[in-house]
């Protein structure tokens, strides 16, 4: 009897040990922890700058590939994007309840900021157009042969969810000779603020009375119908790849990677425009940029102007507390208004035409220390 | 022990003696460790509670019963609704539970009988080598094998499930369901199409993850029937098929019953494999085929950017979760009761 006694002191033993023995490895690790964070925080000023951003998903892919770039031939600078939506870029811009490790020098949003978000920031707000894009619709309608052409009626129709299969009468009567099957029409929205969302409903609200009054535009629609909500422009061009019978909203060239069909919309002037950067492009032509740089194009005119496009934006204090940190800023995204713009036509992005270029570079050098 | 007591005797000491002090501490020490973490698993239970409702304590008395009745989710007019979360939360559950218990009652009856092994043993028999030192443990060990596999279902990650589901169940079940559609379209949970992600294949997925927990409790629950019950209904006349279905599968009900409300619970609030599958689509559909969403799904895909106005309201749903959880345990903590009353002695 004695060694079973023997064993369960042990096993009491062992146990009250393995207590101690966490609260105090715990204790150690937070010492640890102090003295890293008092040895690392004057050892940072002499190495690279760290710049963050974080925002939209629209851009993304061109920014990461800029950022990378830049990285590459300016070694004493690193810079961090996370694409997590225009929305939360926005919220972590300007940085009211944001928890610190959360903050960002600058923001990334294709919905720009409002003029009451703006107001309510003490450090002052230059937005600064980098980069547009078209907004396409793509689909998978598995078998279809030839490219879906869809009148304004047809898709604000589709996302008023009043249409709900592929043969309806008003999707026929726009396309001709195409063998539409009996298939339940499946809308694919973002589940996060988006400002791909807020530039195609802005365009809905253009166009169609009926969204204009039940929904208007917004970052964060509450979607009428069976629409499947995605994270993010790559969750959404996910889920219509996976999905028989989706249409979804996306950047341009999100669809082209994931090979989507994409729809040839109908445009202001009545023409069925194919999306792709040159339609785009000839959209961008015919708008005037107002004094704060807050284009929006919700339906643009002329002949061969594809019907849904954006400017996307980065959002940046007029004032930092640190004058090298300013200079790093000025310096990366006169790169990217300059050379970067070469990058952004294989990516399925447009080069920004030069009177947005000229005003974006007078914007960036009003911020200062 | 025993050797150690003789010894001792022989030497002139007595086998009995009084516990020493250090066995003394040892118990008291045990006693404590046992009380302390038994009830700070308690503890804790009740503190998640405690900052979930207090966190969710705005929305609450916001929206109040509203909440749970409401339909729409729209961050713009700040009207927030979760019934079809809810529906979405109960109707892929009750889906997968009932997928899930008849294949793991199934894989439990078929391990605890033995068929297996029976079928290989009649096989080596064939060859004469039932008895062979090698090709004799076969029956057992495949057995065994056989039971590690399903267990070993419960160790695969929900983001594997998820896109297992994604790029295999979705495309395999998709024709049939096309079919279903066709010829009994007029039936209300086959009345739409099968676009991608869907009720049926976020079921069929949870169904999968919760088969083990299924099987594994039941099959102990079946072993655990007294073998002289199983002679007995041999004994009467009873064919194999009689004793499992009237005998044996009764006797065990308690604890099959008591697998079915663990998966159940667990259901209920697996998360990942569902956001990724379920489609994301806040609508209330008797449709299989339609899309859906759940309380977890809708939680997991709006915390990330939730901005402080929108913490207390998912604050809320995730209560709702909770409390979905705890009324199915205790609904079926009851049931389990009553059903099972004059039926002791067996399965536990």
């Amino acid at each position: 009897m004695t060694t079973t006694r023997i064993r369960l002191f042990a096993l009491a033993l062992l146990m009250v040990m393995l207590v101690a023995g966490c609260s105090r490895s715990e204790e150690k690790r937070q010492q640890a922890g102090k003295n890293a964070a008092k040895t690392t925080v004057p050892a940072m000023a002499p190495g690279p700058v760290l710049l963050s951003g974080a925002g939209a998903t629209f851009p993304a892919p061109l920014y990461q590939q800029w950022f990378s770039l830049y990285m590459k031939s300016h070694p004493g600078v690193v810079v961090k994007y996370e694409a997590v939506g225009s929305g939360a870029g926005i919220e972590r811009f300007m940085a009211k309840g944001v928890p610190d490790n959360k903050r960002v020098d600058f923001g990334a949003s294709d919905a720009a900021m409002t003029d009451d978000e703006i107001s309510g920031m003490e450090s002052g707000v230059t937005m600064m157009p980098l980069t547009a894009g078209g907004v396409v619709l793509a689909y998978n309608i598995p078998g279809l042969q030839g490219r879906l052409r869809l009148s304004r009626k047809a898709y604000a129709s589709i996302f008023l969810g009043k249409i709900q299969s592929w043969n309806d009468p008003v999707i026929k009567e726009c396309n001709p000779g195409l063998n539409l099957p009996k298939l339940t029409i499946a809308t694919v929205v973002r589940s996060d603020a988006s400002g791909t969302t807020f530039a195609f409903t802005k365009h809905l609200a253009a166009i169609s009375r009926q969204w204009r009054e039940s929904y208007g535009a917004a970052k964060l629609i509450d979607w009428p119908g069976r629409a499947m909500r995605a994270r993010g422009n790559e969750g959404g061009a996910g889920l219509v790849d996976q999905s028989a019978g989706a249409i979804g909203y996306m950047e341009l060239g999100f669809a082209q990677r994931l090979g989507l069909d994409t729809a040839v919309l109908e445009n202001k002037a009545g023409n069925y425009i194919t999306p792709s950067p040159r339609s785009a492009k000839a959209s961008m032509a015919s708008a005037v940029l107002p004094q704060n740089l807050r284009l929006f194009i919700p339906d643009p005119d002329g002949p061969d102007s594809y019907p849904i496009v954006t400017l996307t934006w980065v959002l940046l204090y007029d004032r930092y507390n640190d004058p090298q940190k300013v200079q790093t800023l000025k310096d990366l995204f006169s790169w990217c208004l300059h050379t970067g713009q070469t990058y952004s036509q294989p990516l399925g992005y447009l080069p920004l035409p030069d009177n947005i270029v000229r005003s974006a570079v007078a914007a960036l050098s009003r911020i200062t220390p | 022990m025993a050797g150690i007591g003789l010894e001792s005797t022989a030497v002139g000491e007595t086998v009995t003696r009084a516990p020493t002090p250090m066995e003394k501490f040892g118990n008291s020490a045990f006693r404590l460790a046992c009380y302390l973490f038994a009830w700070l698993t308690v503890i804790l239970v009740l503190y998640i509670v405690y900052t979930i409702a207090r966190q969710a304590a705005p929305a609450i008395d916001k929206y109040g019963w509203g909440f749970v009745s409401g339909t729409k989710w729209d961050p713009n007019t700040r009207q927030f609704g979760v019934l079809p979360e809810i529906w979405g939360t109960l109707y892929s559950s009750l889906l997968a539970v009932t997928i899930g218990t008849l294949f793991g009652v199934a894989v439990a009856v078929f391990l605890s009988e033995h068929f297996l092994a029976t079928l290989v043993f009649s096989l080596l028999k064939v060859f004469g080598l039932q008895f062979h030192f090698l090709w004799g443990k076969l029956p057992d060990q495949l057995e065994h094998l056989l039971r590690n596999l399903v267990e070993l279902l419960a160790a695969i990650p929900s983001v594997v499930y998820g896109l297992w589901g994604i790029y295999f169940v979705i495309p395999f079940i998709r024709p049939l369901c096309h079919w279903l559609l066709i010829k009994l379209g007029w039936i209300p949970i086959f009345s739409t199409t099968l676009s991608g992600p869907g009720m049926l294949p976020a079921g069929i997925v949870l169904s999968i993850m919760i088969l083990p927990t299924i099987a594994a409790i039941s099959l102990n629950s079946l072993s655990a029937v007294p073998p002289k019950l199983r002679q007995a209904a041999y004994g009467l006349g009873a064919t194999r098929w009689e004793a499992i279905l009237a005998v044996i599968l009764p006797t065990a009900s308690k604890g099959i019953f008591g697998a079915v409300i663990l998966a159940f619970g667990r259901a209920l609030g697996e998360t990942m494999a569902l956001a990724m599958l379920i489609g994301n689509s806040n609508v209330i559909s008797w449709s299989l085929f339609s899309p859906g969403n759940t309380l977890a799904a809708l939680l997991a895909n709006n915390f990330a950017e939730a901005g402080p106005s929108e913490i207390p309201v998912l604050m809320f749903a995730a209560l709702i979760l909770l409390a979905i959880t705890l009324l199915v345990n205790v609904v079926g903590a009851f049931i389990l009761e009553s059903a099972s009353a004059g039926r002791e002695g067996a399965g536990q």
